[in-house]
């Protein structure tokens, strides 16, 4: 065994736990936080594959930004547990049954009768100084460019929704706009009406 | 430079719908509640820009373009216009609905263009990646639409469900893809086709491909056994949303299943041939069957959608350019048909009140003699009785199913359709024989009483004159294959 396959299996062999402990921890912080380290060994298998740019980013954006945005989340919701989980062991034989068909499938088909060294070479490794940012820029700007503006597109799409689905005007601010206030007028507020005297003057103070 | 800026110019439709978009979306931002209808009326000119500039650079020959992402063939066009056709008669039916019901936003337009836009993108995909893109891009601006109407529990549980079924779905699209790629190393249709035809070793993985496709088409379709979303998310969605979804996304759902399967794994026929005819002959029984058992005319609508597209799949099943030909003619007048029906809801409901129960169709001649004849012709063409148009969608499939000898499909096919044609002409005794409890006066403007006209008048043109929408059709598939 040589020393990168040592490190992947010991990369994989991680991923796989955390993978599975995000689905079985109890307690949803814990769970965000087995995605990260999950986030984080896949990384590590990219570094392998020589795929630098892409496992940067990964750690940049998704362990970075996005995980800690869920976790704000997670612990802002009030999340009921059992309310989540209830059903649980009703779906579990059908979904178990999914699942090991899914994976027996999986075995048929990435096995190496199919996708073995011995079908498929191993791809040429690259000289040191190529550049794995520089091709992926190039290709995005280039062969890449109308799908990498669709899924912008997309984005765009989901920031609309998120912007319909949300915002809401509620009825009942007590709000004001300090540029009305200050233009307001005596004559908007104060309404100066005659009326006769109901009292006779000087006739009593008892009532105040 | 220029040689960069000149790749585009066949996505010229594209670029304009998006560009519009961006241009409503501010627009829409920076006037008040009493303008909203700029929104609407530049939703129009959108759809009618796009259609002038895709006629204009009509292309007679298949023409690859931005990297082999793209294609630009006939079928593109023709279905792209009837794309623009079927918006533009959503947006006409849908706009006093929306008015009444506090939907009559900035957002309902720009969702409904960025969805076109999916469309097209999917329509000339010639590369998995583009297919994927333009499917999410009509699916994301659908999930949000579903749930425009915020107050409503029914829509947004519709809406849940539509999403987490559609993500599966999509997963299991990508899933499939994913292997095909690693069977033939390319995701551009056309190489996939080349390599394939070549013959390969990896059977095994090429087959699960297949599968996980199909099963991903079927979800995005609504064929059984994968239909469960679609009668809750008709009847749970705003009924402008409904006719929007039962409408165009099947004419884009067609050419993406002809795409990857007719296009893509052409020569695999034999493999998904089988697949398809277990789930044609599936919708067809669940559809029919179930839709009897409805009172609520959105369901049973979904119901006959789920029927409709196992209709489709018989022209698909086919394998042949007059299979294709025929699947395309029956989803343009399965399209035709739909906007109709969904039309007649929204034209019937009135501010507070929905005409989606069979109840409120009573009696509906003595309210509106023209109307219940529209609806009559909208039905008839529904079950497939003559002279109307779904009579002749419905004779061509069933012939592109006799052809490659699966006669007993076509006798399958026929026996359902027998048993829809029930429900289709119990809607007809309602509005003739019963009579009305609900005597207040039909509120629908002008134009989309014009538009309904057209829509059933054309049912029975078509009907008897079906060459003119055929002609196109197999023009279409003949010069793009």
């Amino acid at each position: 065994m040589t020393y990168t396959t040592a490190i992947f299996y010991f990369f994989a062999a991680i991923l796989v736990f955390a993978g599975l402990r995000v689905i079985t921890a109890r307690n949803p912080v814990h769970a965000a936080l087995f995605l990260v380290l999950a986030f984080f060994t896949a990384a590590g298998l990219w570094i392998l594959l020589e795929a630098e740019f892409l496992a940067i980013t990964l750690v940049l954006v998704y362990v970075g930004a996005v995980m800690v945005l869920f976790l704000f989340v997670v612990m802002m919701l009030d999340i009921n547990l059992d309310k989540l989980r209830e059903g649980f062991w009703d779906y579990l034989p059908i979904a178990g049954f999914v699942s090991v068909l899914l994976m027996i499938e999986m075995a048929l088909i990435l096995g190496s009768r199919h996708f073995g060294l011995d079908v498929m070479a191993t791809p040429e490794p690259h000289p040191a100084d190529y550049s794995n940012t520089k091709e992926l820029g190039r290709l995005l700007y280039s062969d890449y460019v109308y799908a990498f503006e669709l899924a912008a597109v997309i984005l765009l799409v989901a920031i609309v929704a998120a912007i319909a689905l949300t915002l809401r005007r509620r009825k009942d601010s007590k709000y004001i706009d300090p540029a009305e206030q200050v233009k307001v007028k005596r004559n908007d507020r104060l309404r100066i009406i005659k009326m006769k005297a109901t009292q006779k003057p000087g006739a009593g103070e008892g009532g105040a | 430079m220029s040689d960069f800026l000149t790749q585009f110019a066949p996505a010229l439709p594209e670029i304009f719908v998006l560009a519009m978009v961006s241009l409503i979306l501010v627009i829409d931002a920076a006037v008040g509640d009493s303008k909203r209808y700029l929104a609407y009326v530049l939703s129009l000119a959108t759809v009618a820009g796009a259609a002038v500039l895709t006629v204009r650079d009509f292309s007679t020959m298949p023409v690859l373009a931005l990297g082999g992402l793209f294609i630009d063939d006939p079928l593109a066009d023709v279905l792209k216009l009837f794309l623009y056709l079927t918006v533009a008669m959503v947006l006409v039916y849908s706009r006093d609905y929306l008015r009444q019901r506090g939907l009559y936003k900035g957002e309902f337009f720009v969702l409904a263009l960025f969805a076109l836009l999916g469309m097209m993108v999917m329509v000339s995909a010639s590369h998995f990646l583009t297919l994927y893109l333009g499917l999410e891009l009509l699916s994301l601006s659908l999930y949000a639409m579903v749930a425009l109407q915020r107050d409503s529990s029914v829509a947004t549980e519709a809406a849940m469900k539509y999403f987490v079924l559609g993500a599966l779905a999509s997963g299991m699209l990508l899933y499939g893809m994913s292997m095909i790629y690693g069977v033939t190393g390319t995701l551009a249709l056309a190489d996939i086709a080349q390599i394939l035809a070549d013959g390969t070793d990896l059977r095994i993985p090429l087959v699960f491909g297949i599968v996980f496709i199909v099963a991903g088409l079927a979800f995005k379709l609504g064929a059984v056994p994968f239909h469960m979303w679609v009668p809750d998310v008709y009847h749970g969605a705003p009924t402008a949303v409904t006719l929007f979804i039962g409408s165009a996304p099947k004419i884009a759902a067609f050419a993406f299943v002809v795409r990857i399967l007719g296009q893509g794994l052409e020569s695999q026929v034999a493999e998904w041939r089988d697949m398809l005819v277990i789930l044609a002959v599936l919708s067809m029984a669940v559809g029919n069957i179930a839709a009897i058992a409805q009172t609520n005319l959105k369901r049973m609508l979904a119901y006959s959608t789920i029927s409709h597209m196992g209709f489709m799949l018989l022209g698909i099943l086919a394998g042949s350019q007059n299979g294709y030909g025929s699947a395309m003619f029956y989803v343009l007048v399965y399209t035709l048909m739909s906007l109709g029906s969904f039309g007649m809801i929204l034209l019937l409901s009135r501010a507070g009140f929905e005409a989606d129960k069979l109840d409120d169709f009573k009696g509906l001649n003595r309210r509106s003699p023209w109307l219940a004849f529209m609806m009559l012709l909208l039905m008839f063409s529904m079950a497939g009785v003559p002279p109307t148009v779904g009579f002749y969608a419905k004779l061509a499939v069933l012939q592109a199913a006799v052809e490659i000898g699966y006669v007993w499909l076509a006798v399958a096919a026929v026996l359902f359709s027998l048993i829809g044609a029930f429900y289709y002409l119990r809607i007809v005794k309602l509005m003739y024989f019963d009579t009305p409890h609900d005597t207040s006066p039909i509120a629908g403007s002008a134009d989309s009483r014009v538009i309904m006209s057209a829509n059933g008048l054309a049912v029975l043109a078509l009907g008897i004159l079906p060459q003119p929408l055929m002609a196109v059709c197999v023009y279409a598939i003949d010069a793009s294959f």
